[in-house]
């Protein structure tokens, strides 16, 4: 009897606790979001897209920053992902417990967590100081290098998890293991690494401090990868530290466009997986 | 022991060990695989039966601390020898699984995968004739014929297993080993697989592990009994179970053990 009173509150106090903690978290993220949206739809108007970043005081947009922004984080997880996706395949697949698959791993852990913007100081030292100036595709290699450990860490999650059920019956069917990599695993495991890219993706439209180093900035329209290049974030940081009103509408503008543009990728991506998903089964 | 050494076997295996890393656990194993017939394999939990089912078309390959000693042949020729293309064996001897594990492809491409991997059929109508045929041997093809662009997932556990035997069935290949097929399925759908096993006898040779004395005497017209790693008694299915000449196979079959 007083056993079982006391398992009731017991069970009672866990599940307060983590519905506040669960509670917290909510709000926080509902503030955060409150306040982008407050302060950045002011700021929204047909300029944002088709004028580039003014001078103080005058009228302008962030069209090159949103150029930037996407040209680098394009070429980025183009560079970055086939890297982790295939570094993460050889270690769930080939190499397993080898010496050489542990210490991947453990530096693979160790660039996760890495501060980002020492990603930024090294490629300034072999790729900015080499070239003599800043450029956009030094800001992508930064970039490409963030998303590498994400995408390595969940595709190899993603392919132990596949059933060895799987494995051994396309083995048994007389396939080399690259084919069954190819046609059964990837695909068995294909949401969870189209996940991983999105992450990769989220993680590195937002990164400042990695461009603050490499692409830098640009007041201008420009296309050229060996050049400066204009970039959401970077802008940003330096028109919310700006005494200036527009220049901090700008950068309010400008956050709100990266949370929207993160949110509705990862939404259609979603989508997008539940209805192949439909298609083809599991 | 091996009293009923068959004249014309497709497979021989010939003091087969097979050894964990130091743990053994299939012993000095020879035994025929003979052609037209079902050779069940029988005895306790842990005594080496899928070890050594695995061995016949060398699965054991993928693990790596599984050392086999002694030798398989295969219509004469040694499967582990050095001229032996795994991939080729494994055309040629195919396993059915406990769990079905259709892959995650339409039920049409489940049944091509292994085709398409041997290059077996060169025209889109080959390859349509090919999975019918395969489907309908394996007595799925009427449940499934208008319904083969969903996926293979979507079918019943019953369904996906005759889907995985359809699928080996594809490659053509000469033996077919089972690994406990049946043991995830309800008595209806084993009873299916059952009747297919006994009609797919006609055109291969079949090794099946199973825990189900009635399914082993049902099936099979040879019986293995393995305890802890070796090879106790093989014979008819009939003398084996009805007059065992080993008293561990007697206390197994007869429930005194295991
Ligand atoms: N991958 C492995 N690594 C190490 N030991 C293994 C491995 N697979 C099997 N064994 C060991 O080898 C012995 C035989 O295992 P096996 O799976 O062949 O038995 P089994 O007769 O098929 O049993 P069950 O009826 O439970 O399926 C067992 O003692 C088992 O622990
Ligand atoms: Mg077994």
């Amino acid at each position: 009897m007083n056993r079982r009173v006391l398992r009731k509150i017991k069970n009672g106090a866990f599940l307060s606790l983590s519905l506040v903690a669960t509670l917290t978290g909510l709000a926080c993220l509902a503030a955060i979001l409150w306040t982008l949206i407050s302060h950045g739809v002011s700021g929204m108007s047909g300029r944002l897209f088709t004028q580039m970043t003014p001078p103080p005081g005058s009228q302008g947009g962030l069209l090159n920053a949103i150029y930037g922004s996407g040209v680098m984080t394009l070429l980025g997880i183009l560079i970055g992902s086939p890297i982790g996706v295939l570094a993460g395949t050889y270690l769930a697949e080939y190499g397993r417990n080898s010496r050489l698959s542990l210490t991947i791993r453990f530096i693979n852990d160790v660039l996760l967590s890495a501060p980002s913007i020492i990603i930024g100081l090294f490629i300034y030292e072999i790729v900015v100081v080499r070239m003599g100036h800043f450029s956009a595709i030094a800001g992508a290699l930064a970039l490409a290098v963030l998303a590498i450990p994400v995408t390595l860490r969940t595709t190899e999650d993603m392919l132990n998890l596949v059933p060895i059920g799987m494995k051994d019956s396309s083995a048994a069917l007389g396939a080399y293991p690259w084919r069954t990599i190819l046609s059964v695993l990837y695909p068995a495991a294909r949401s969870g690494i189209v996940t991983g890219l999105l992450l990769a993706i989220a993680r590195i439209s937002g990164e400042t401090a990695p461009l603050l180093f490499t692409a830098l900035n640009n007041q201008f329209w420009s296309t050229r990868l060996a050049a400066p290049m204009a970039n959401l974030p970077v802008v940003i940081f330096q028109f919310a530290l700006s005494p200036y009103n527009d220049w901090q509408d700008l950068a309010w503008a400008g956050a709100l466009i990266i949370t929207v543009t993160i949110l509705v990728l990862s939404i259609s991506a979603r989508v997008l997986l539940a209805l192949l998903q439909a298609q083809r089964g599991s | 022991m091996n009293d009923d050494s068959l004249s014309n076997p497709v497979m021989t295996a010939h003091k087969v060990s097979v050894t964990y890393g130091d743990k053994c656990a299939v012993r000095n194993v020879s035994l025929d695989i003979g052609r037209n017939q079902v050779l069940a394999l029988i005895g306790p939990s842990g005594c080496g039966k899928s070890t050594f089912l695995r061995c016949l078309n060398r699965m054991n390959d993928t693990i790596p601390s599984a050392r086999v000693e002694g030798t398989i042949t295969l219509d004469g020729q040694n499967i582990y020898g050095k001229k032996q293309d795994v991939a080729q064996l494994r055309a040629r001897v195919g396993i059915v699984f406990q769990k079905p594990t259709p892959f995650p492809h339409s039920i049409y491409a489940n049944v091509a995968y292994g085709p398409r991997i041997h290059g077996l059929a060169r025209h889109r109508a080959d390859m349509d004739e090919l999975v019918q045929v395969s489907l309908a041997r394996a007595g799925l093809w009427d449940e499934v014929k208008d319904r083969l662009s969903t996926p293979g997932t979507s079918l019943s556990g019953g369904q996906q297993q005759r889907l995985c035997i359809a699928r080996t069935i594809a490659v053509n290949p000469e033996v077919i080993l089972m690994d406990e097929p049946t043991s995830a399925l309800d008595p209806i759908a084993s009873a299916k697989i059952e009747d297919l096993i006994d009609e797919l006898r006609e055109n291969y040779a079949i090794a099946i592990v199973t825990h189900n004395m009635q399914q082993a005497a049902r099936v099979s017209q040879r019986t293995a009994y393995f305890h802890m790693g070796d090879l106790v008694e093989v014979g008819p299915t009939d003398r084996v179970f009805t007059n065992p000449q080993q008293r561990l196979t007697e206390d197994y079959i007869t429930g005194r053990f295991g």
